[in-house]
């Protein structure tokens, strides 16, 4: 039973980084797009990608939550008190993200669009890499069983988390756009197909020199967690993702966006699996494995027949969402974001004027 | 009465299992959770009842044709996105906080209470999912698949919270485990989530959700007609509302005489801090108004009515009512703020239920809207003063159970976090949520200056330019 409830912690990890991780990565090529006129087609696709499914797509991080908190509570306890601080800036950066993104689409002068959308774009930044640096913390081994009992600073502002805090940023980015590049050509947008096709193959390129120069960061500073990825199951995992991952470069350089989401999707499946196996059989490293830190048999049980239950309703719902999104036909128009605004501010509009 | 279970666990207290420092600002932390659970509890208001409320409006379009309500619920359907939103960002840092704030609790408890949330978290996702496609589905999917995409969302806003009050009434009325030795063993997860006070939570709360959005939502169309604009859009958007509260508001009476017995029975101790009892009393009185006095252990200043307690929580004149003498005095809650809690949220539900009267009665003698502008005043004011209300009950019953967190099982300060930095995270909180009141208020604000007609891309009925 704590094997299917860790496996369910796994699926809601992976998913929320494929599907939470690329709004956070959309976020990113907004935040970099440049000015508000030469960017205002891409802030355009990303608003217009991004509406329909960034709420469903976080449901996934509560999900991990609750799982972690119900089958294995005393983990919980022990990291959210000792990683309070990036979680909680994390938490903050989650309202600043989702606020700034939904009213965005409301806003009615390009100033007003601007700031909500730097506020957006960069708290996309700043989550991943927060909510990245807990997990450092965790795979590290520097979460003790305890309240508050492991160093409230060193615990996540560490080698090993601010890795996995970049590499969450940057893998982010990178399927957000496999996904945006796939999105622009069945809305038929040329030039979004080049321009995110261009961001995919360079960030694509560059989460793979960290993931591989990362591997040196952990040998140095989290040396049970390298080997473990190092030999075995973890070993294997890792080459899985490296797989799946350079699969995932041809495929976009071929322009096969279809494919390439579900390979790009198995490169990160792939790493988080090769995490669990490579602290196994520890959830906390050297502190608590999994059957010590396992809740009871009737909770576990409990959980697993509700999670079971709730997929039965959840699957389909989750098919009939993008099924309708990837067919199209919850597409809203295309806009510019800068176009928007062109009849109401054409006096006083300043492009040029970068944020 | 008292459940003899109750004074088994009462005697089996839990420290938490992670122990730890203690945490000089209990109080902050406490501070934060209400702070976010406030902000967040209004927008659940919204999830429980604006669905049901936009899908009416929706089916009478269906049924007349007319695209006065179409215009309405796409209105509506876009507000009910921009507060799901809101919702979503909200509730996520309520889960982050279980854990910031609460470890011990957390870790000591979870496995016991845990599932439900599990539940909550599926019910969630399937509003997630179905809104999405409801509100962008608009003119893209098929009237009647449109319409059924809505029910999914009408019914996990219930089942979401169904689970959330059942862990409410949990730490209300704790089940479900065995204590031994200080440590918790053999939870029953189904038990502690069938809790005793989980139905009356539920349906008070569900039928607060109807008040606190049917009279904000309907006080918007009221400003409305105030101002002179009386088209059938701005109708709609008064009656529909305006309805489910005034049908809500005289069954929450019933369903709040019935909490406050519950309490009565399982929580007495609670309850003499909603009333200011000092000693347990045979036939005892109701105070109004006044304030308690810690030293003499009396209210002053108030206006007893005799027995009338006895009978409100016991239905009998004569029957004893316990007093916070039970307990020793750091087994109490803060008496005042609990007693003024409480007093703001009667003295405002009787009086909703009172302007649902003159509608409702208005409406089926004379088959029309009350005519007096007072009226329309008074639904004005009724949306935020409903909003206090369910704030003031939520602090009646959280601040009520205090010092537990499990009641008479864990004190609030085993369960907080021996973390550093509290106060700077309160700050903090505070500006982000003043932030982000006046980005919702003002994004609200701006969608409702465009007019109806942009909804269906013409004339919907008479709806005249501008407006809500």
């Amino acid at each position: 039973m704590a094997e299917i409830c860790l496996g369910f912690v796994v699926l809601g990890v992976t998913a929320y980084a494929v599907l939470g991780g690329a709004d956070f990565g959309a976020g990113f090529w907004d935040l970099t797009a440049g000015g508000a006129e030469r960017g205002g087609r891409l802030r355009g696709m990303v608003q217009r990608s991004m509406s329909p499914v960034w709420e469903a797509n976080h449901v996934w991080l509560i999900f991990v939550l609750v799982i972690v908190w119900t089958a294995f509570p005393v983990v919980f306890g022990s990291l959210t008190s000792t990683l309070s601080i990036p979680l909680f800036l994390a938490a903050v950066g989650i309202i600043f993200r989702g606020t700034a993104f939904a009213l965005r689409g409301q806003a009615a002068t390009i100033n007003e669009a601007r700031t909500l959308g730097a506020m957006f774009a960069l708290s996309s930044v700043l989550v991943p890499f927060f909510l990245g640096a807990t997990l450092g913390g965790i795979a590290s081994g520097r979460v003790p069983v305890g309240n508050a009992d492991g160093d409230a600073v060193t615990s996540w502002l560490n080698a090993t988390s601010v890795l996995i805090g970049v590499l969450a940023v940057i893998t982010g980015a990178y399927l957000a756009a496999v996904y945006l590049a796939g999105d622009a050509r069945r809305a038929e947008l040329p030039d979004m197909v080049r321009a995110f096709r261009a961001r995919a193959l360079v960030s694509g390129a560059v989460a793979g020199v960290v993931a591989l120069g990362g591997l040196f960061v952990l040998r140095e500073d989290a040396r049970p967690l390298y080997d473990g990825l190092t030999s075995g199951g973890g070993l294997v995992m890792v080459i899985l993702s490296a797989v799946a991952g350079l699969a995932t470069l041809f495929l976009v350089w071929n322009e096969r966006y279809g494919l390439a989401r579900v390979t790009a999707a198995a490169a990160v499946a792939a790493i988080t699996v090769g995490w669990v196996l490579a602290q196994d059989p520890y959830v906390l490293p050297d502190e608590l494995t999994l059957d010590q830190a396992a809740a009871s048999d009737a909770t576990l049980t409990a959980l697993v027949i509700s999670v079971a239950a709730g997929l039965i309703v959840l699957v389909p719902s989750l098919w009939y969402l993008y099924r309708l999104v990837l067919q199209g036909r919850l597409d809203q128009q295309f806009e510019p974001l800068d176009q928007r605004f062109r009849p109401l501010t054409a006096g006083d509009e300043n492009p040029e004027r970068d944020r | 009465m008292i459940d003899p279970n109750f004074t088994l666990l009462a005697v089996d207290r839990v420290p938490g299992v992670l122990g730890g420092e203690p945490q000089p600002d209990l109080l902050e932390a406490r501070y934060m959770q209400a702070l976010s659970l406030a902000v967040h509890i209004p927008i659940v208001c919204f999830g429980i009842a604006f669905p049901a409320m936009i899908l009416f409006v929706e089916g009478l379009y269906l049924r007349t044709g007319d695209t006065t309500y179409k215009a309405l619920a796409k209105r509506w359907s876009k507000v009910a996105l921009i507060l799901f939103a809101v919702g979503v960002v909200t509730g996520t840092i309520l889960s982050f906080e279980f854990g910031l704030l609460w470890p011990d609790f957390m870790a000591t408890f979870g496995e016991v209470f845990g599932v439900a949330f599990g539940l909550e978290g599926v019910s969630f996702f399937i509003e997630a999912i179905f809104i999405a496609i409801y509100v962008y589905g608009w003119d893209r999917l098929s009237r009647r698949a449109h319409f059924l995409v809505g029910i999914p969302i009408v019914i996990s806003g219930f089942t979401g919270s169904f689970m959330v009050i059942g862990v409410n009434g949990w730490m209300n009325n704790p089940q479900g485990f065995d204590v031994v030795n200080g440590r918790v063993t053999d939870p029953a997860p189904w038990d502690a989530l069938f809790n005793n006070h989980l139905w009356h939570e539920l349906f008070h709360m569900y039928l607060a959700g109807y008040l606190v959005a049917g009279f904000i939502v309907a006080g918007v169309y009221a400003t409305a007609w105030l101002r002179g604009r009386r088209d059938r859009y701005h109708r709609a958007g008064l009656v529909v509302p305006l309805t489910f509260a005034a049908l809500a508001a005289p069954m929450q009476v019933v369903v709040g005489d019935w909490a406050g017995r519950t309490v009565a029975e399982d929580q007495p101790v609670k309850l003499a801090a909603f009333e200011g009892l000092p000693r347990t009393t045979d036939g005892a009185p109701f105070t109004l108004g006044g304030y308690y006095d810690e030293q003499d252990g009396e209210v002053k200043y108030g206006i007893e009515f005799p027995k009338l307690l006895s009978i409100l929580a016991f239905h009998d004149p004569n029957a004893r009512v316990e007093g916070l003498n039970i307990v020793p005095a750091d087994d109490r809650p803060p008496v005042n703020v609990v007693r003024f809690a409480f007093q703001t949220m009667i003295a405002i539900g009787t009086a909703l239920a009172l302007l649902a009267t003159v509608y409702l009665l208005t409406w089926v003698r004379r088959r029309r809207l009350p005519r007096s502008r007072w009226f329309y005043r008074a639904v004005v004011a009724a949306g935020p003063l409903a909003l206090v209300a369910l704030i003031s009950g939520w602090i009646t019953t959280e601040v009520g159970r205090q010092p537990w967190v499990v009641y008479e099982v864990m004190r609030t300060s085993q369960a907080v976090t021996a973390a550093d930095g509290l106060e700077v995270g309160l700050v903090f909180l505070i500006l982000v949520y003043v932030g982000l009141a006046t980005a919702v208020v003002w994004l609200l604000r701006r969608l409702s200056r465009r007019p109806p007609e942009v909804e269906v891309g013409g004339a919907p009925g008479t709806g005249p330019a501008g407006g809500y």
